[in-house]
């Protein structure tokens, strides 16, 4: 063990902290946009609520375009981008940046699939009842769908822990920052499994809370 | 060719169905040229096999499917002219009960049975109380704060009914509303929109695959086959005396459980249950 155990405490502790910042941050960023996506795919696709061929195909095109990208080059591709709009390349708020687009086009497909597994007998009431699209979108199909919608969700949450680490490894501060300057650079193996615990930890406490809450909303 | 209209019975039409005809993508004409008339506080029964038409032309009367010609009135305003905005304030003053129930299971009762009331802009407390009036009246007072799964069929179909009522609607359509429920429940579904009928004077159209359910409750029928009415009127006066083979087939059906022993009149088994239905081929 070549790092100093007193000094290297308080830096997990930060690390941690930035991790959590990140991806929850992000979290609430791309759950917004994944959302308005999402529903705005599944409102305009054939026989939807909305049809819209157009938008409905440059939607489509645009995520497809956009999810297949391996996240460490989406970092790099999007890094002007990035400057323009956090105004640094460099550190955790500028991590946030791509996490969230990526994890927003993300969002968008779990939140397509989740309203696609509504049974359409429902939105069929409500448009008996005379709702409107809008209404049925948002006062139907999202708390139909919400118990799956909270799982895909943790998913998400999950690959957020993943992403930030990637993140860390090209200068986003936080677990993955750690494991790279510390664990890989200084080929320091007690700090890389140190780094490796804390990512499994935050990862079992997501799941967990995940499940928990579409446990919760499913009543079962 | 304009087939006469169906009289509707007693009262002012409510219902008026002029020659419409309904064509699906791909050329299936779920509806062929139906004229019908529904009277106010009439019970109107369509009967008729699978695919005979009768899901789509129910649908035609709130807007849910649009026809391909002729107009459909409901309360003498032509729902054609409106646009699907314009369809909103006339599809609340139509109730809809389903087979598959299509309660929100995201809601409790009393949340299903509120959510239309909350859509006609009712403020809380009046919503709350009319919802809790609706539950009482079809016989659910005290279950409001349970989710449908907790219920049975026959509560979860009253909870449908209350939830298409609760906004006084002048017509109710139903379909297949006891078509998912047994023997039991469906008398007592029946007996439950007998009361709506009477009791609140709701007009009521159905549609049902079940002879049974048109000697029960209907005052007036129509029989469906291949997107046409072949037949209409009393329902008394179609059980004494039918005069299409698919009419006689489904009166028969009515009147005889298994064995079945009514003369081949028809080229296909639909008049019997699945037990007689030897040598005989299905019908379409």
């Amino acid at each position: 063990m070549r790092a100093d155990w007193s000094t290297f405490w308080p830096k997990v502790l930060d690390a941690t902290g930035e991790t959590v910042y990140m991806v929850l941050i992000t979290l609430a960023l791309s759950t917004v946009g994944g959302l308005s996506v999402g529903l705005a795919l599944y409102a305009t696709r054939k026989g939807g609520v909305l049809p819209n061929r157009a938008v409905h195909a440059v939607l489509g095109t645009f995520i497809n375009v956009i999810r297949p990208v391996p996240f460490i080059i989406a970092i790099v591709a999007l890094a002007p981008v990035t400057r323009a709009v956090v105004g640094t390349m460099i550190g955790t708020d500028a991590a946030v940046f791509p996490m969230t687009v990526v994890a927003t086009f993300g969002i968008a497909r779990i939140v397509e699939s989740n309203l696609l597994s509504v049974e359409p007998g429902v939105i069929e009431a409500a448009r008996s009842m005379g709702a409107g699209p809008l209404r049925i979108l948002l006062t139907v199909l999202v708390p139909e769908a919400l118990g799956p919608l909270v799982l895909g969700l943790t998913f998400m949450l999950v690959a957020l822990i993943d992403f930030s680490a990637v993140a860390g490894t090209v200068g986003g501060g936080g677990v993955g920052n750690l494991a790279m300057t510390y664990g890989y650079l200084r080929f320091d193996t007690s700090v890389m499994v140190v780094t490796v615990l804390v990512l499994i930890a935050l990862v079992q406490s997501a799941q967990f809370l995940g499940n928990l809450l579409s446990r919760r909303i499913l009543r079962r | 060719m304009t087939a006469p209209a169906t009289p509707g019975g007693p009262g002012q039409p409510v219902i008026e169905l002029r020659d419409v005809r309904k064509e699906f993508p791909g050329g299936a004409m779920a509806v062929d040229g139906v004229s019908l008339t529904v009277g106010a506080g009439t019970v109107f029964g369509v009967v008729g096999h699978s695919g005979a038409g009768k899901s789509t032309l129910l649908r035609l009367v709130n807007g849910l499917e649009e026809p391909t010609s002729g107009s459909v009135l409901v309360d003498g305003q032509d729902l054609s002219a409106l646009g699907e905005r314009g369809l909103r304030p006339v599809r609340r003053e139509i109730g809809m009960v389903f087979q598959q129930f299509n309660l929100f299971r995201s809601r409790t009762v009393l949340g299903n049975v509120l959510y239309p009331l909350r859509l006609a802009g009712l403020d809380r407390a009046a919503a709350r109380a009319r919802a809790e009036e609706t539950l009482d009246f079809v016989g659910l007072s005290g279950h409001g704060g349970r989710y449908p799964e907790q219920l049975s069929g026959g509560q979860r179909q009253r909870v449908g009914i209350a939830r298409a009522l609760t906004t006084r609607p002048k017509v109710l359509l139903c379909d297949e509303a006891t078509s998912a429920l047994d023997p039991q429940t469906t008398g007592e579904v029946l007996a439950l929109l007998r009361r709506v009928n009477r009791e609140l004077g709701v007009t009521i159209l159905l549609i049902t695959h079940e002879m049974e359910v048109v000697r029960g409750l209907c005052d007036r029928v129509a029989v469906m086959e291949e997107g046409k009415v072949v037949e209409s009127g009393e329902v008394y006066e179609v059980f004494a005396r039918p005069r299409h083979a698919t009419t006689a087939a489904f009166v028969r059906s009515a009147l005889h459980s298994a064995p079945c022993t009514a003369p081949r009149t028809g080229r296909c088994w639909s008049g019997c249950g699945p037990a007689t239905r030897g040598g005989w081929s299905p019908c379409r």
